[in-house]
């Protein structure tokens, strides 16, 4: 069942989403080569708590982190390691969420560790794309397949693949509530997107083929053929003034990350 | 964080949506009315088999001397479901 939030839920996740957003920004700075992913972990997790809110990661199904970090090949969930260090070259997801006040907040990125291949570049800038094409989606009377159609159609026009087993969600005082929202899809299908639903729109992109499989550790999720996969994800809400991402700051403006 | 639906995944061989059927071979002795069969197992078994709705709905015909594939229940193995026909 969809659960739609009225402005006074919207504002209390949104306050959530900022202490995402300032999280992400805080790590995305600290990104350079020999970079543990256990030191980002320790980062937002001390930073959350902090500000009196509570990581969302941490725990959910037994995950260990606080973050996820997920490198080159990994698509989403790889668990922060010290041992795991990027190396000059490499693209890093960062997936990070947050609850405070019972609400919750959920957003990712990907970013370059130093100089990286052109080919990488595209990837991450394809990825982030299709992100605000859906997000330009997200507006009453439009259906969620609008949403999905839009990552795909802007991911397939460029050469790349959207995977399929891991989808979006909706979010609230739960992490993932409903609906489901896939990266694939035909416009025009699907539920109408109402005021004050809210939704994890999570583009996770292939470099080569869109199958993925998952790591003995459970929640590893790496691309099928070894291809190169990048991930960004904002929280965003639906509005009569169109969509509000609730994981950044009200007055930015230019690229959504 | 991404989400991951969790899929309902047919393995191959699970004939039919049912749980813990035990799969056989067989071999049709006789028709009998209703769509059911009497059919010999390899274990020279004869047990009563009716067509699955699958195959009913796709007008498999079956005959007597064909070879099947026969689902058992655990409950009752005097009763099993015609999952395939082998040509």
């Amino acid at each position: 069942m969809v659960i739609c939030k009225s402005p006074a839920e919207l504002e209390k996740m949104y306050q959530a989403g900022l202490i995402v957003w300032g999280g992400l920004e805080k790590m995305r700075a600290m990104v350079k080569p020999g970079l543990a992913t256990k030191e980002l972990d320790e980062f937002a997790e001390a930073y959350t708590v902090e500000r009196h809110a509570r990581p969302a990661f941490k725990g959910y199904r037994g995950f260990p982190g606080s973050v996820c970090t997920s490198i080159n090949q990994e698509v989403v969930h790889g668990i922060p390691s010290a041992s795991r260090r990027v190396r000059e070259g490499d693209i890093l997801s960062m997936d990070f969420g947050v609850e405070l006040n019972g609400y919750y907040a959920d957003a990712a990125l990907t970013v370059p560790v130093g100089k990286v291949a052109p080919q990488r570049e595209k990837l991450m800038r394809v990825t982030r794309e299709s992100l605000e094409h859906a997000i330009d989606k997200v507006r009453l009377g439009n259906r969620l397949g609008d949403v999905s159609a839009a990552v795909q159609q802007w991911v397939e026009e460029n050469g790349f693949s959207v995977v399929r087993e891991f989808v979006g969600h909706g979010i609230g005082t739960r992490m993932h509530e409903d609906p489901q929202v896939p990266n694939y899809g035909a416009a025009g299908h699907g539920p109408r997107l109402q005021e004050g639903m809210v939704i994890a729109i999570e583009p996770m992109v292939n470099s080569r083929g869109p199958d993925v499989r998952v790591l003995e550790d459970n929640w590893t999720a790496v691309t099928a053929d070894g291809g190169d996969s990048a991930h960004f994800e904002h929280t965003v809400a639906v509005t009569s003034n169109g969509p509000w991402i609730l994981t950044r700051p009200r007055e930015a403006t230019g690229p959504c990350w | 964080m991404a989400n991951r639906p969790q899929r309902e995944k047919k393995k191959p061989g699970e004939g039919s949506g049912k749980e813990d059927a035990i799969e056989v071979m067989a071999t049709v002795i006789e028709p009998l009315p209703n769509a059911m069969f009497r059919v010999e197992l390899e274990n020279k078994h004869q047990v009563l088999a009716h067509i699955s709705g699958k195959m009913r709905k796709n007008f498999i015909r079956i005959l007597a001397g064909d070879r099947v594939a026969v689902e058992l229940s655990p409950y009752d193995l005097t009763r099993g479901r015609i999952v395939y026909r082998y040509k």
